[in-house]
């Protein structure tokens, strides 16, 4: 049956507990929690956890292999890789979190409007989503990343602007499937107002779908902050990132790869424990 | 005609993992005879059909029992646009059986199918290579099964319920058809069928199967007359009940 | 997609093949209308002057005032807007580079044969290992292989492609010496040979999808009832596979690939950057350093039509192999 996250809280007590039950069957789910929140607490910790400051140099030991002392080497100037590890690991998952909230709001919003009224809102909405669509992903962030000034500023903007598609996306699709079926049409001859069926009733029922596009979005996301980061178009040093961080190995791709490769593994970690997750969580609603 | 019958099947089992779908399952074929399996859904006539082709579904394995059998055998279908390759001409489709199937040359397959089409009364249009399934009706999909499993020359056809997808109409003349082509072509023929009238019509003999074995079988009008087993006495209550009233019943 | 056939009115009596054709142009020049229009406010939309942006923040006034002029920043938005179109209908261009003074048009049209090469290269091998893996999972499911496979698009979802490209760099470039490590070789053997590596890169970040798609894809046609019927009938397993799964798989292929290509095209111009390619991404990124928006302007509006084009052309393509959509007779 329709169960809406709305029910949750008035579930009784044994149900909860049969709940957590499912999620722990759910081994991608697990898996994917368990590496989000190491990534989360390293994060988190850095200030704790690193052995050296992210910024701090030493011109004498410079492109050191990974070693007792530096766990993953020193950078060209000396600079402990792993400590820039983690505090990049901070500033990337953090803009990524924060880019991605005003674009989900949007584009459930929107992709909802066009799917539950149809007819010329839906033509509309569809158009200016094919237009941007036209627009190779990468090319339209790098020139509006660039044009609202590079650095943090520009990230947000451009996927205040870009990243909204994809919700709509998938929750016109979801919305004009669920406005065919009987419980909306009787809500409607009840005589509440199209608002109040799209956020009482739709928006419950689309936002699980929206939240498991949304975990994969946000890998795509971390890439392309990181891909800015490594043009020099996206986050400004001396703030650590993962892509500045691979931009700076690349010169010594033949004596350190260590430098480049590295950082550009905790992207695909990060990527993975956000893909199972978002598989686990679709796994677990599909099973309800 | 040769005493040994051209099918047998003795004590066939049919297993998914540790689920048992067919278990001890047996009858026996005499060239040009025909075969009923009735049954409900799910009563393993389907899986009985398709181990007797050699082709079970991904996931059941013969678990027990033989199958003899020593002429070829081709298969009719329930759905017959499903059973179509829908981005390939039907004629093609027909051709390219013949060429494997009878190892004549291409132009001679060409010839034969065309003659197939011509025997299952499709219309000239069909042989045309711009016809594909999506442009044809059901039964017409249908005939063209047919065609292509007689472009096997079988010495058995299974029928796995070719009319029940097909319009109240289109079975009959799907169902004369085929009564047709085995008088003039003198193949056996099992039917799965859970209409037990269309059975009775079409075969000589019937087995009635019920969750993966069978649970009568015999004559065809004898059984229908007699029967023995509770469920073949339900089956036929539950076919027969035609109003006696003319224009009274609206179904 | 034709969700809208039955607006059309039964008086309009074009058969069915034209009726879906002029839809599909109609909507098309439409979206090329928006990207026109997306294009010329690209500039006026973004916070900041971009006269400011070209000349710094300390210019002149008097400056700032020229450049204005220059850019036609000076007009009223309408007639800039007019002026913008008419120049992109009678010339195909977006103005001349505000650097060099050359047109836009001529300036990607130099830079254009490495990068479509490169693209065309990427594409081939995309569906080429795609169509494999795919089939490989699909005729082992359940098996390792399969589970393999299928573990593969979650690993390199999250791989940056510049990070793809360093790697295979690092790998084929600088350890085994197959391939040089950048740039462009000469002649036709030496371009090829030095465009595999990027190709590859490109086409590594379009096959997780692509695979993971069509592995469900030809498992439905690998358990559809029409291969049962050719094989009762004792059609080869290989013609089966040959002739008529692979081709029922090559559509959707088709299909997925014209959706991906605005990927493909924006991972492209990326890569480049990685290998030193000078291509359209190269142009891109010089551009967007010295600030020469006509430019930028122009290799927006050509990727984008190019988009637009194909996914057309992929649209109608498949729409005319695929019986299914023209109906009874």
């Amino acid at each position: 049956m329709k169960s809406t996250l709305l029910d949750l809280p008035l579930q009784p007590d044994d149900q909860r507990k049969s709940t957590f039950q499912t999620i722990l069957s759910t081994p991608s789910l697990v898996a994917g929690g368990i590496m989000l929140v190491l990534l989360i607490g390293l994060a988190v910790l850095a200030p704790v956890i690193s052995p050296y400051q992210p910024s701090e140099q030493n011109l004498y030991a410079f492109l050191k292999p990974p070693s007792a002392e530096h766990w993953l080497g020193t950078d060209q100037l000396g600079r402990d890789v792993f400590s820039r590890l983690i505090y990049a690991a901070r500033s990337d998952l953090k803009i990524m979190v924060l880019a991605e909230i005003i674009p989900f709001c949007t584009g459930v919003f929107l992709g909802m409007l066009a799917g539950y009224y149809g007819k010329w809102v839906d033509s509309v909405i569809s158009l200016v989503t094919d237009t941007f669509i036209a627009f190779p992903f990468y090319l339209i962030v790098i020139i509006v990343a660039f044009a609202s000034g590079a650095g943090q500023r520009g990230i947000y903007i451009t996927f205040i602007l870009v990243g909204w598609i994809v919700f709509a996306r998938v929750t016109r699709g979801l919305s004009a499937s669920f406005r065919k079926q009987e419980w909306i049409a009787s809500a409607q001859t009840l005589g509440l107002s199209g608002v109040r069926i799209i956020l009482r009733h739709l928006l419950p029922n689309v936002l699980p779908q929206a939240v498991v596009v949304l975990m994969t979005d946000m890998v795509g996301l971390l890439v392309a902050i990181v891909t800015l980061g490594y043009l020099g178009i996206g986050i400004a040093p001396p703030t650590p990132d993962w892509g500045t961080m691979i931009a700076d190995g690349q010169s010594f791709i033949t004596t350190a790869w260590w430098l480049s490769a590295v950082p550009g593994f905790a992207v695909v970690y990060t990527g993975i424990a956000l893909s199972l997750t978002g598989d686990g969580l679709a796994d677990l609603w599909r099973r309800k | 005609m040769s005493a040994s019958p051209i099918l047998e099947v003795e004590e066939l089992s049919l297993a998914a993992g540790s689920k048992t779908l067919v278990s001890g399952v047996g009858f026996s074929l005499d060239r040009g005879e025909s075969l009923g399996l009735v049954g409900e859904s799910g009563s393993g006539k389907s899986l009985t059909l398709r181990a007797i082709l050699g082709l079970l579904p991904r996931g059941v394995e013969q678990v027990g029992g033989t199958i003899k059998s020593e002429v070829r055998a081709a298969m009719i279908f329930q759905d017959p646009r499903k059973s179509l390759d829908p981005l390939c001409p039907v004629v093609r489709q027909v051709e390219e059986v013949v060429y494997y199937r009878q190892q004549v040359s291409r132009k001679a397959a060409r010839t034969i199918a065309l003659e197939l089409l011509e025997m299952l009364g499709l219309p000239d249009s069909l042989k045309q290579t711009d016809r594909y399934p999506s442009q044809l009706s059901g039964g017409q999909c249908q005939r063209i099964v047919i065609a292509i499993a007689l472009a096997c020359k079988p010495g058995i056809l299974l029928c796995d319920e070719p009319t029940t997808a097909l319009d109240v109409t289109v079975q009959q003349q799907i169902l004369a058809t085929i009564t047709r082509l085995q008088q003039e072509l003198d193949f056996a023929m099992v039917f799965v069928t859970h209409n037990l009238a269309i059975a009775a019509t079409l075969c000589s003999k019937l087995c009635v199967m019920k969750q993966g074995s069978i649970v009568e079988h015999g004559d065809a009008l004898s059984l229908l007359q007699h029967p023995q087993h509770p469920y073949t006495q339900m089956l036929i209550d539950s076919v027969l009940p035609l109003p006696e009233l003319e224009g009274s019943a609206s179904v | 997609m034709m969700k809208s056939n039955t607006e059309i009115k039964p008086s309009v009596t074009l058969d069915s093949s034209r009726r879906w054709l002029t839809q599909a142009l109609l909507r098309a020049a439409l979206v090329v209308i928006c990207v026109v229009t997306a294009v010329f406010f690209l500039i006026r939309i973004v916070p900041g002057d971009p006269a400011k942006m070209i000349l710094g923040e300390y210019s002149t006034p008097e400056a700032i005032a020229s450049m204005h002029h220059t850019l036609g920043l000076d007009l009223p938005i309408g007639d800039q807007y007019l002026r913008f179109v008419r120049n992109l209908v009678t010339h195909g261009d977006t103005g001349a580079s505000i650097i060099s003074g050359t047109s836009a048009r001529e300036l990607i049209a130099d830079r254009a044969p490495v990068t479509l090469l490169l693209i065309v290269m990427a594409s081939f091998l995309a569906i080429l290992l795609s169509l494999l893996l795919a089939m490989l999972a699909a005729t082992n499911k359940d098996k390792l292989l399969d589970h393999l496979i299928r573990i593969f698009p979650t690993i390199t979802l999250g791989m940056p492609v510049f990070w793809v490209g360093l790697l295979l760099i690092l790998l084929f470039g600088v350890r085994l010496r197959w391939f040089p490590v950048g740039g462009v070789g000469e002649g036709w053997t030496g371009m090829l040979h030095s465009l595999i590596l990027p190709a590859i890169t490109v086409a590594f970040t379009q096959i997780p999808t692509l695979v993971r798609s069509l592995r469900a894809q030809m498992l439905e046609v690998l358990e559809s009832d029409f291969l049962v019927t050719l094989k009762a009938a004792g059609i080869p397993s290989r013609v089966i596979l040959l002739r008529h799964v692979l081709r029922n798989s090559a559509l959707p292929t088709l299909m997925l690939l014209g959706v991906n290509i605005s990927y493909l095209i924006g991972g492209t111009l990326v890569v480049e950057q990685v290998f030193g390619i000078k291509g359209i991404g190269s142009l891109l990124f010089s551009s967007i350093s010295k600030r020469d928006f006509p430019v930028i302007q122009g290799i927006a509006l050509y990727c984008a039509i190019a988009v637009v084009i194909i996914s057309l052309l992929v649209e109608m393509a498949s729409w005319w192999l695929d019986p299914r959509t023209k109906g009874k007779q």
